[in-house]
């Protein structure tokens, strides 16, 4: 009865997001529209950025290279170049949109409006403009062979972790020119530094852990960021992110993990975001206020960086490709050889 | 001699296309079956692009779904308009997502040396469970008129209803059901034999209601007929345990040619190194040995099921009793033994090589080996985040120094949470010297009701913990050595825990590490016992430990 009643819930739940994401994204204005050129069965990348010029270059290489055939973006009121460079590449559909980016859930009003347009029965990918996704074999095989590979175990959503990696010194030590692989400096990480707990209404597992608890949060690690992440999805009209890519609604999308002692598939979303200009950026997203928890983490962030200290410690972590992360147990192949 | 190679082809029709090619262009003849459900369209695109390719021809086509007669059908009808040409001594099966991977002159060399002999897999329905996650002797005694593919409610209902009713068909006479993987090569001799059986018509009759036939059909009736039977494929095609081919991407090519198989199935249509690079132009002689590709898919099934023991991550996070190892690695926990002697640690470390830590759930601060701020892993040594999730620190640290054996110091109590957690780990040491608590607590400078009180809360909380480390469920290797007995040989418990810990064989030992000062313990031990309760041990157990403890510094003085 008490599921029966969950259930309900949950699905009254998802009709609103549904609803708001309509309301919110009839105000998203169409600055480039290619949506026409989609054809069956390609993979989608789904982003909102705002100011991001000097990330997005390397960002949008990178998908492509994992076989991304079209990328649907939204503008937060850019002013630095980016949304027209955006419009200028021949695989990108940009809409616009002067609103709050709190206001739309953190973009996910617009994007939910967005991908049960354009986004029905295509596996899509949906990632911040520093969130880079890594898989088993993601050097030698494309997305679609991941993604065919779901399809014929009937699997629709795939797992990626954020995994949070940071410089050797301060952040904003060393300096990050467009179209530079962040990951030149940006290149250590926290191995096994995560706790895990099962949610048991939406049915994922909430992971946190990882540099910026250890650095930021260590007098309160329950408000440390989540960094569980479910990014890549065989999208439905109807399917509904609920906080940020953490889970979904229905809540089986959220199912991507075992509890029988298996290894399910899972990937890492590798997090670009302490590159300089770092500062610059906490200061200017502290001023708008437009984060999560009123920016609690931007603050924390501004504290850690006016202590000038970075995230590393002598255990720290190289990173060195994908089979490391998966020796490592961050990311498993899940019978995928 | 000329191989014949038939083609099933359904989905890829330009892969498809270019495979029908690499078999021609090596003199093979190609009969080029394309599903019936391929729209009129596609199929035309196809047959104009091989158009000016004598060697291949299209045969009628059938309604191949997935697990019924139709591709059995198919394969017949190939079969005959390749024997048509005498030329033809073997006819291999295979189909548009198979590769070649050594050159057709090896594979005819291989059938040469072999002429009487049909690479078929085929093994006895009866005695061995051949297939994965389905049907198996079930397949030959009901009757399936729906598809599973498309109709797999009505599937499984009239499964059900013909177990209940004990409906059960029998094969016809003189035929033995064996089943194996649908990729052959036949000599023409043995196919012939089966299409011109003068019972055909009844084997057919019967096949066409057995479940996925094109695993049963030939390799049924090869058994009637053929002279000699291998019983392998000499395609190498895989199956993961729910049943789907495993396929195969650029990043196995290395693998697909050392294998040594002549072809490989299925590929992802998107591998384009393995389609540039196979088949290799010249490979080393011999049979295939595809051990190695078998032992890397056998690995990540393992994975996919059992997963790897004491990992907990975004894709597998087991609930409790069902871990398959709760943690990656032994890991041993000392309790008292560092009341006795204060400097164990580093003594511990260098007698094993072993990581040894101070009181890692001390409660103000986690005590990591040399004082260290961090752990493997990226652990912190904030007890704020430890208690976060203590067994996950717990989990952490033995996995990410799974190849370094850890130890740690813990007082009664400090672990009571994990308890249970630990006495159900088989990779759990636990070495406890009850009691040793009361010479840290003779030491501490506190007024004596409080370490009465504090006695109390010790005495309680090591019960408690004794009770579940010695309960009939407790599956870690628990040793509790007796308190007296410690301070009668202090240097026995030393052999004792590098015995029990490290599993050193008795030997010389470095010297001892300094024993505690106990000076202040006859007097607490009276007072407590004065006071009503039950000290852990009597003052007199204390003397020879008292002396062995003057004794040390005499020792180092000289």
């Amino acid at each position: 009865m008490v599921r029966v009643i969950e259930s309900y819930r949950l699905g009254m739940t998802r009709r609103r997001l549904l609803w708001r994401a309509r309301r919110q994204g009839r105000r998203l204005r169409p600055f480039a529209d290619r949506t026409a050129a989609i054809r069956p069965g390609d993979i989608l990348l789904a982003v909102v950025q705002r100011n991001e010029m000097p990330r997005l270059p390397y960002f949008l290489d990178w998908y492509r290279r994992l076989g991304v055939a079209h990328v649907l973006a939204v503008d937060n009121g850019s002013d630095d170049g980016s949304r027209d460079w955006l419009a200028d590449q021949p695989d990108v559909s940009v809409w616009t949109t002067p609103d709050s980016y709190r206001a739309a859930r953190f973009g996910m009003d617009w994007l939910t409006h967005l991908l049960g347009r354009h986004g029905h029965d295509h596996w899509v990918v949906t990632a911040d403009p520093d969130e880079f996704l890594v898989y088993p074999f993601h050097d030698s095989r494309p997305l679609a062979a991941l993604t065919g590979w779901l399809d014929a175990a009937q699997a629709r959503s795939y797992p990626a972790m954020l995994l949070d990696m940071y410089p050797r010194g301060a952040v904003d030590e060393s300096r990050y020119r467009p179209g530079d692989d962040p990951f030149e400096t940006a290149c250590w990480f926290d191995a096994a530094n995560y706790t895990i707990r099962p949610n048991p209404v939406h049915g994922n597992l909430w992971i946190q852990g990882g540099p910026r608890a250890r650095a930021m949060f260590a007098d309160r690690p329950g408000l440390a960021p989540s960094l569980n992440k479910i990014p890549l999805v065989r999208w439905r009209r109807g399917y509904v992110y609920t906080s940020s890519t953490h889970m979904l609604l229905p809540r089986g999308l959220n199912r991507v993990w075992d509890r029988l002692g298996g290894e399910r598939p899972a990937g890492c979303l590798m997090h670009a975001k302490f590159l300089s200009p770092m500062a610059a950026k906490v200061a200017e997203e502290m001023e708008r206020g437009e984060h999560f928890a009123g920016g609690q983490e931007y603050r924390a962030y501004a504290e850690a960086l006016a202590g000038g200290g970075g995230f590393w410690t002598p255990w720290s972590t190289r990173f060195a490709g994908w089979r490391q992360l998966e020796r490592l147990g961050l990311m498993s192949r899940g019978g995928w050889a | 001699m000329t191989i014949g190679v038939i083609l099933l082809v359904h989905a890829d029709l330009g892969r498809a296309a270019r495979v029908a090619r690499i078999w021609a262009a090596q003199g093979c003849a190609v009969a080029v079956h394309v599903d019936a459900r391929v729209p009129r369209g596609a199929f035309d695109g196809v047959r104009a692009m091989l158009a000016g390719e004598s060697r291949i021809g299209f045969t009628r086509r059938f309604a191949c779904e997935w697990g019924t007669w139709g591709i059995v059908a198919a394969t017949q009808a190939a079969a005959q308009t390749l024997l048509a040409d005498p030329a033809v001594r073997h006819v291999y099966l295979a189909s548009g997502s198979c590769l070649p991977l050594r050159p057709a002159a090896e594979l005819a060399a291989h059938l040469a040396d072999h002429p009487d002999t049909d690479f078929i897999e085929s093994v006895t329905a009866a005695d061995v469970g051949w297939t994965v996650a389905g049907l198996n002797e079930e397949r030959f005694t009901l009757r399936f008129p729906f598809a599973w593919r498309r109709r797999r409610w009505l599937f499984d209902r009239t499964v059900e209803l013909q177990r209940r009713l004990r409906l059960c068909r029998r094969p016809p006479e003189g035929i033995a059901p064996h089943l194996g993987a649908q990729w052959w090569c036949l000599t023409r001799r043995t196919l012939d034999a089966i299409l011109t059986d003068p019972r055909r018509a009844e084997f057919d009759r019967y096949f066409r209601q057995v479940w996925i036939p094109d695993e049963s059909y030939f390799q049924t009736l090869a058994r009637r007929h053929a002279r000699r039977i291998e019983s392998r494929s000499l395609t190498l095609a895989r199956f993961d345990s729910s049943g789907r081919p495993h396929l195969f991407h650029d990043d196995h090519a290395a693998l697909l040619r050392q294998s040594n198989c002549f072809v490989a199935r299925k590929i992802w249509p998107g591998a384009e190194r393995l389609y540039a690079e196979f088949p290799a132009p010249a490979s080393r002689p011999g049979p295939p040995d595809p051990d190695r590709i078998d032992r890397l898919f056998a690995r990540a099934e393992a994975e996919r099921q059992r997963g790897r023991p004491g990992l907990y991550n975004q894709a597998r996070f087991p609930r409790k009793d069902a871990e398959n190892g709760k943690t990656a690695a032994p890991y041993a926990v000392l309790q008292g033994v560092a009341d006795l002697f204060p400097e164990i640690g580093p003594w511990l470390a260098r007698a094993t090589g072993f990581t040894v830590h101070g009181r890692l759930f001390h409660p103000g601060r986690v005590e990591f080996a040399n004082g260290d701020a961090a752990a493997p892993g990226g652990l912190s040594d904030s007890a704020a985040l430890r208690d976060h999730d203590r067994r996950a620190f717990l989990t952490n640290l033995v996995w990410a120094a799974r190849d370094q054996r850890q130890v740690f110091m813990a007082r009664p109590g400090e672990t009571a949470d994990l308890t249970w957690f630990m006495a159900t780990d088989p990779n759990a040491r636990i070495l406890i010297v009850p009691g040793a608590w009361i010479l840290a607590l003779s030491r501490a400078p506190r007024p004596f009701a409080e370490l009465r009180s504090r006695a109390v809360a010790l005495q309680k909380a090591e019960d408690a913990q004794l009770a579940i480390l010695t309960s009939p469920h407790a599956r870690a290797r628990v040793r509790a050595w007796p308190l007296a007995e410690a301070l009668d040989a202090p240097e026995g418990l030393l052999a004792g825990l590098l015995g029990e810990v490290a599993a050193l064989p008795p030997g010389p030992m470095a010297p001892p590490p300094r024993l505690a000062d106990v000076s202040g313990l006859p007097d607490l031990l009276r007072r407590l016992r004065d006071s009503g309760l039950r000290p852990p041990v009597s003052a007199d157990a204390l003397r020879a430990f008292s002396e062995a403890a003057a004794r040390v510094p005499a020792r180092a003085a000289r």
